[in-house]
């Protein structure tokens, strides 16, 4: 180990929001990156990972704290911090070669030496033969790898990646991890340091020497977790396997703060609420499957496997919002209500769905307070989109009224028109 | 695309092809374009009155080669203008707010009606010159393209993808290069698209501002534009077919040497990643491609130009400056100011300008004259929809017509209503017509066919398996017409229904008041007034006519296109 490339310290994000006033995004951010490290950014979506990440890469000014990369303060793209991104982000009309050039034409170098560069990065990828092709001519995965080269081939000292394998097929992904890893573990990589951000926790255990935890809204490091297995690493391996358990229990523990009167496993929400973008089919899906396949209560690593990566904890957060389920333990509990609801037919399902709904999600309650309130039982939607922006940003706003749509549609707790933006209790008939 | 080989390398086989002997043939044929066209530039203006245009049919292809240069000259321009006021907006906030809406309302203002201005402005400034005439109908031939060419390249500015933007910061490249290397190529496809409809209308301008007259003095460039003018004043039928074929033949070499293979290559440029299944073919393009001495000739410009790529002109970019919430500091401030000043400045000059001997009458007379273009332009729009949006359907479901029906239609939006004075005229006054009426169709006759081709892409855009269910349901007749065809197209529809009524508003000045030979007709029309008055020189009612037929225009855009545009885009757009 040996000294700090990369020295993070009390780093602040806000946003300026649209009615004035301003939104935290990060808060109190403390992290070092020393030489021969890579450290893996773990949380959910809005947590922030990735505004951490282009702060680093200087495509965002601190609100406030520090970042000092080899000593110096980052103030804008520093030479030497290069990116890997998650939809690759090559240009479509510069081939493979021209691609991986450009960071080094950017650099000024002498035209042969930019040449011998890019080839060799590119044979080192294993890109060779591909030179001349366009992107939109290449695979995903064959894309990363260039995206991959072009980071390599300026010869950073740190090496940023934005969630770099979540658009790529499983099988994919996996080579493309493996391939990545052994050369770093060969010394072959031009590079002292990586950040990758992720929130595939198998990913996270299988590369980096450290975990930092990042809750949400705003994005905190909870925990830090040393990973000090040896490499290549064994999905199998029984300590593997408990540090991937250890990791989902400390995520979902800590999947809200605990507010007065929540049951513990639960979630409580009041109408600020931000609520996952869940569709109620894939709820359905998930209980039916906790139900048939596992009796009821699975571990979450090994659920896991049903789900999309970036949609389990958006998932388990929905149950455990709507008390179809419990989370405790780094397991998945159906709950009672959650059974009667599997065991239903369509319309039942609604009726459960509807109840639970105007029980626990205040915001629905909320909406349809409202309608009822009203002679001619229709407000707009602007309505309670103002009410949440006071509280988030807009963008969360609009998100988590298109959530409280969705459900409160199947639920036919309320009825919604986009043309005219309002809400209804009518349903045509 | 080959991998980049030191050419040396490459010229093992036989040292000329035939590729390079058809590269030869067409750079060689380009240049003696060039130099047979720019010969007459620096000539004094009394030269024009010794070789005044004939009608003799062997001078067309001069005309024709100086017409094109005019028009070519006017792209660079609007190219250069493009790159500038559209990047600049798109990168200053604040220069932001004033210049789209200046964008606008500069396509709004009737630019036929301006020609005359502008004349005694260039005329000025290289007093007795052709140059002075020249740079006048530049000008003019200029403002009909640039216009649509910096709108859709200020909107490609602002959708370039954020991680692509992200990646040229993080790999260091300058404003300059990245300017090149993601800015102009994202934006190449919609903006070579755009230059082709530019060419298309600018042949409309081309007419009227060769032969420009200013009060009592008539200047004719030699070009196709005053041919065709001289052909109507003398009633020669057999000159204005000799203008109709060499436009034909003038639209069909630009077409193949400069848009198709411009296509052709900017196919590398679109964003989607997929392969596109056709992917568009040009004969020039392959030419120059395949052939090694333009390869070799080519080099030295290729090298420098990737050179100048990498160049800094300036220093590092400034360190990140803070994104904060909009506040009305002191810099907003004093810029609200500025704009206010210059406004107030602008408002003073016109209202002086126009007011010196005019009166509230001369104002309501204009406004009624509007009312009346307006009426005719309300009634035509929708007859042409009527007809072409059917027809654009039946097209754009048959891949086939299509590919044959879209040249065709860019050959009739290039077609300057001048050209149907004979028929229209002759047929008005022999038929003892009422021109208020039959002069009408005139003002379409260019502008419908955008109709045509926006509604052609929609119909070729809907999904084939859009189409497939439609079939399966058995979705027919009435039913398919109103759940399918119409909302599919609607967005496309919409767009091509805002450029014709601009369109249609501008080509008043020259539909509503027609002539063949000593016969003149006159509709009762803002365009009228506006043609009038050029006539006559009367700069006073001149502005007062365009500034009413741009209030017109605007209010129209967004009291009516604007609130449509939005709604079809939201509610119709595929996928």
């Amino acid at each position: 180990m040996g000294s700090a490339l990369l020295d993070i310290h009390a780093l602040r994000q806000t946003f300026p929001r649209a009615g004035g006033g301003e939104l935290l995004v990060l808060d109190g951010i403390e992290l070092q990156l020393m030489e021969g490290q890579i450290v893996g950014l773990l949380g959910r979506t809005g947590s922030g990972k990735s505004t951490l990440l282009r702060s680093i890469a200087g495509l965002m000014p601190a609100s406030g704290g520090s970042i000092t990369y080899l000593g110096q303060p980052v103030l804008g793209p520093a030479p030497g911090i290069a990116m890997v991104f998650q939809s690759f982000a090559l240009f479509p009309w510069l081939t493979v070669l021209e691609n991986v050039q450009i960071g080094l034409e950017a650099l000024g170098l002498p035209d042969t030496e930019i040449r011998k560069r890019a080839l060799a990065a590119i044979d080192l990828i294993g890109l060779d033969g591909y030179e001349s092709a366009y992107p939109r001519e290449l695979s995903g995965g064959m894309r990363q790898r260039v995206g991959f080269a072009r980071a390599l081939v300026v010869h950073p000292n740190i090496l940023l990646m934005d969630e770099p394998f979540s658009a790529l097929d499983v099988l994919t992904a996996e080579t493309l991890r493996t391939d990545l890893i052994e050369l770093w573990g060969d010394g072959k990589l031009p590079i002292k340091g990586i950040i990758i951000v992720t929130h595939n926790i198998e990913e996270a255990v299988l590369m980096c020497d450290r975990i930092l935890l990042f809750s949400s809204n705003p994005g905190r490091i909870i925990r830090e977790i040393a990973v000090d297995l040896k490499q290549p690493r064994n999905r199998l391996d029984p300590r593997f396997r408990d540090l991937v358990e250890k990791i989902y229990v400390a995520m979902t523990s800590r999947a809200a703060p605990p507010k007065i009167g929540a049951a513990a496993g639960t979630i409580a929400t009041s109408i600020d609420t931000r609520l996952p973008r869940v569709s109620a089919n894939l709820l359905s899906g998930v209980l039916e499957t906790l139900a048939g396949e596992y009796n009821g209560k699975a571990d979450l690593p090994v659920f896991a496997e049903h789900i999309e990566d970036d949609e389990l904890f958006p998932v388990a957060d929905a149950l455990q919002m709507l008390h179809l389920a419990e989370i405790e333990g780094g397991d998945i509990k159906i709950g009672e209500i959650g059974r009667q609801y599997v065991e239903a037919g369509t319309d039942d399902r609604k009726k459960i769905f509807q109840r639970q709904l105007l029980a626990y999600v205040p915001l629905a309650a909320h909406i349809r307070r409202v309608l009822q309130e009203r002679t001619n039982h229709v407000a707009p939607k602007s309505r309670f989109f103002d009410e949440l922006e006071d509280h988030m940003s807009a963008e969360d706003a609009e998100a988590t009224l298109r959530s409280v749509t969705a459900w409160g549609r199947y639920a036919e707790a309320f009825a919604y028109d986009d043309d005219s933006q309002t809400f209804s209790l009518e349903n045509p008939t | 695309m080959r991998l980049n080989v030191p050419i040396s390398v490459g010229g093992w086989g036989r040292f000329f092809t035939r590729w390079d002997v058809l590269a030869v043939l067409l750079i060689l044929g380009l240049l003696t374009f060039l130099g047979e066209a720019s010969r007459h530039l620096l000539q004094p203006l009394s030269e024009l009155q010794h070789q005044p245009v004939s009608l003799d049919p062997r001078n067309l292809p001069e005309y024709a080669a100086r017409t094109t240069l005019r028009m070519l000259l006017a792209m660079v321009l609007s190219l250069i203008f493009t790159f500038t006021y559209a990047t600049l907006a798109a990168r200053s906030k604040r220069a932001e707010r004033l210049l789209i809406p200046l964008l606008d309302i500069l396509q709004s203002v009737p630019i036929l009606g301006f020609i005359s201005i502008t004349v005694v402005f260039f005329m000025a400034l290289v007093p007795g010159r052709v140059l002075g005439a020249e740079f006048a109908a530049i000008f003019a031939i200029f403002t009909s393209q640039a216009w649509n060419m910096a709108f859709s390249f200020y909107q490609s500015l602002r959708t370039v993808p954020t991680e692509l933007v992200e990646a040229s910061r993080n790999f260091g490249l300058s404003p300059w290069m990245r300017f090149w290397r993601l800015d102009v190529p994202f934006a190449m496809p919609q903006l070579i698209w755009n230059m082709m409809v530019s060419m298309s209308g600018s042949w409309f301008f081309v007419v009227a501002s060769e032969a420009i007259s200013v009060g009592n003095t008539t200047i004719t460039l030699p070009g196709v534009g005053s041919y065709i003018a001289l052909a109507i004043e003398h009633r020669d039928l057999a000159a204005v077919g000799y203008a109709i074929l060499t436009m034909l033949i003038v639209i069909l070499i630009y077409d193949q040497v400069l848009f198709r293979p411009l296509i052709a290559w900017a196919d590398r440029f679109r964003f989607e990643q997929e392969p596109g299944m056709f992917p568009p073919e040009s004969w020039v393009l392959d030419v120059m491609r395949r052939s090694r001495l333009i390869d070799r000739l080519t080099q030295p410009f290729a090298s420098s130009w990737r050179r100048l790529l990498v160049a800094r002109w300036w220093k590092e970019a400034a360190p990140l400056k803070r994104e904060v919430a909009p506040t009305h500091g002191w810099i907003t401030f004093q810029w609200v100011i500025i704009v206010v000043a210059l406004s107030a400045l602008a408002l003073w000059e016109v209202s002086r300008f126009v007011i010196h001997d005019l009166t509230l009458a001369d104002v309501g007379t204009a406004f009624l004259l509007g009312l009346a273009t307006f009426s005719r332009i309300v009634v035509l729009i929708a007859l042409a929809s009527i007809i072409w949006v059917p027809i654009g359907v039946w097209v754009g479901t048959r891949r086939g017509v299509a590919n044959f029906v879209q040249p065709v239609a860019q050959f009739l939006a290039a077609f300057p209503a001048n050209l149907l004075f004979p028929i229209a005229v002759s047929a008005i006054v022999a038929l003892k017509l009422n021109p208020n009426i039959w002069l009408s169709p005139l003002m379409i006759l260019g502008t419908q066919w955008y109709i045509l081709f926006n509604v052609v892409a929609g119909a070729a855009a809907i999904p084939a398996e859009l189409r497939a269910a439609g079939v399966n349901f058995r979705v027919r007749g009435l039913l398919w017409w109103r759940r399918i065809a119409l909302p599919a197209v609607l967005p496309y529809y919409v767009t091509g229904a805002i450029t014709a009524s601009g369109g249609s508003w501008n080509a008043s000045i020259v539909a509503e008041v027609a002539s063949w030979g000593d016969e003149h007709l006159q509709a009762y029309g803002l365009g009228a007034y506006i043609a009038q008055q050029t006539e006559a020189g009367d700069f006073h009612r001149i502005v007062l006519g365009i500034a009413v037929m741009s209030f017109f225009v605007v209010v129209i855009n967004r009291a009516f296109w604007r609130p449509l545009y939005f709604y079809a885009e939201r509610k119709f757009r595929l996928g």
